[in-house]
């Protein structure tokens, strides 16, 4: 293991686990869908692997079940987004067939209207964050435009802390028990006042000098 | 495990002759364009229809029958092989999202008696799509036509002078490059080159009401929000962003072209400058 990937695996021990980068997933839909007034918000989070798009949070109109759902990347409105990194903003979307077929089977909600804009951070597209059936009390205009390119720019750096963390739980999880241990006592050393972990740190200190030492028996 | 995407080769463009000019040759370059005192709107397009001129609509494929679309004068999409080559094939598909057909639609209705022709690029997923777009660009510039109307763009920097050394060589053949500008804080591509056109949103309703930008990378801001556009299945939507505010500037490029068909990239830069709404020159 190298050290780049011992740093990444500790740091996942002490970061935060799965249920709560979910949370924070929510948290972004949820924020999505206030700032609009939105029926209902998602995302979609692109899986380079398999070259699918997943879906991954909702807020509102849909189902919850259907979270972990793939679908090819170049599939309907989210594909395209993803795609050529445009945002794009679409009405009467009941008037397209098969956009509520697609749409239905994977958020199980129809929109009549859809915001979608592109997670970009730095090269990398990250995924689609959905905003279904905003209010249609004020027209769309460039205003909402520039706010969800500034929301979606956060949204991004959330999502790329998200899947660091991800990628180092992984490398965590690969390397069998070795870097495990090291992470389970970051973590708890972490989770230790400062009284008790002075202690601790002397300890470690120690281990780490007779580690460092050419001692031979 | 995923392969990584092939690297595209180089462009390689036509060969380069050597440049200078003779003192007996500077009265053969004479300019074949009669400017008149003020360039005006009414000059640039007034009466233009957009005959004669070929525009390519580099996006989702168009949908061929839709009644705001028409007639299309070809289609080809690019696929990658599963050996990693680019291939060029008829179209039989039409559009896979509708983007393209909302594209190929405003500029019908700016331009209504231009030729469109659909070069489908994206469709096959989100891996490959960057070489797909380059190769798709290549093949377009290499096919002479007038406008090329590309809404879409990529923020991986290992295509950007690739793409670069592409819209200067359409710029050099007299092909138009009209490309959807970001409206988020990200670097992506053609778009900020300077070699092509590059189009933002403006709010107001009027198709050929356009501006010029004088705090650039972005040049110009055309109709791109609240647009009534053709979509898949024959229907119709409203639809906003860059990527339908681009398709306005093609068509009004389109319109130019039609009139002027001597004008070089450049010339037709100057004059939707000179004619554009907050310069002076727009009745």
């Amino acid at each position: 293991m190298t050290d780049q990937n011992l740093e990444a695996a500790v740091s996942a021990g002490v970061m935060s686990a799965e249920s709560e980068h979910r949370a924070l997933l929510q948290s972004i839909v949820e924020v999505a869908r206030a700032i609009f007034s939105a029926k209902a918000a998602s995302i979609f989070l692109h899986d380079e692997d398999s070259d699918e798009l997943v879906f991954e949070a909702v807020a509102g109109e849909g189902s919850d079940s259907l979270i972990g759902t793939r679908f090819p990347s170049s599939t309907g409105v989210a594909g395209w987004v993803l795609v050529t990194r445009q945002p794009l903003i679409i009405d009467d979307l009941e008037q397209d067939p098969r956009h509520a077929r697609e749409t239905a089977e994977s958020t199980g909600y129809v929109p009549k209207a859809m915001m979608s804009v592109p997670l970009l951070h730095e090269e990398r597209a990250l995924g689609v964050l959905n905003v279904l059936d905003r209010s249609q009390s004020v027209e769309f205009s460039l205003g909402q435009m520039e706010l969800l390119g500034l929301f979606a720019n956060q949204a991004a750096i959330a999502l790329d802390l998200l899947q660091r963390a991800r990628h180092a739980r992984a490398v965590l999880t690969r390397s069998g028990g070795d870097a495990g241990v090291i992470a389970r006592i970051a973590s708890a050393l972490e989770d230790l006042d400062d009284e008790q972990r002075e202690p601790v740190l002397r300890l470690l200190g120690a281990l780490d000098d007779v580690l460092r030492t050419d001692v031979s028996f | 495990m995923a392969q990584p995407e092939q690297k595209p080769e180089r462009y390689t463009g036509e060969t380069l002759p050597a440049w200078s000019l003779p003192a007996a040759a500077s009265a053969e370059i004479g300019i074949g364009v009669e400017w008149p005192e003020r360039v005006t709107r009414e000059w640039a397009l007034g009466g233009s229809t957009g005959a004669g001129i070929r525009v390519c609509i580099l996006d989702s494929g168009v949908q061929p029958d839709h009644p705001l679309v028409g007639p299309l004068e070809g289609a080809v999409a690019l696929r990658k092989t599963e050996e990693g080559e680019i291939v060029v094939e008829d179209d039989t598909e039409g559009d896979l999202c509708g983007h393209g057909t909302a594209c190929a639609g405003i500029v019908r209705s700016v331009a209504p008696d231009c030729s469109l022709f659909s070069v489908r690029v994206l469709g096959a997923g989100f891996k490959g799509s960057g070489s797909v777009l380059l190769e798709g660009l290549r093949w377009a510039i290499g096919q002479g036509f007038g406008v090329i109307n590309m809404s879409l763009s990529t923020t991986k920097k290992q295509f950007s002078g690739l793409l670069h050394e592409l819209a200067d060589s359409a710029y050099f053949r007299r092909t138009v490059l009209v490309a959807s500008a970001h409206n988020m804080p990200v670097e992506s591509y053609p778009w900020r080159f300077s070699s092509v056109i590059s189009v933002g949103s403006h709010e107001e309703t009027d198709p050929l009401t356009f501006f010029y930008n004088p705090s650039p990378p972005v040049e110009f801001f055309a109709r791109g929000v609240n647009v009534e556009v053709p979509w898949i299945g024959g229907t119709r939507i409203r639809s906003s962003g860059n990527s339908f505010a681009t398709p306005h500037m093609s068509g009004i490029c389109t319109l130019i072209l039609a009139k002027h068909p001597e004008l070089t990239p450049f010339q037709l830069k100057s004059v939707l400058y000179l004619t554009a709404s907050n310069v002076g020159g727009a009745e």
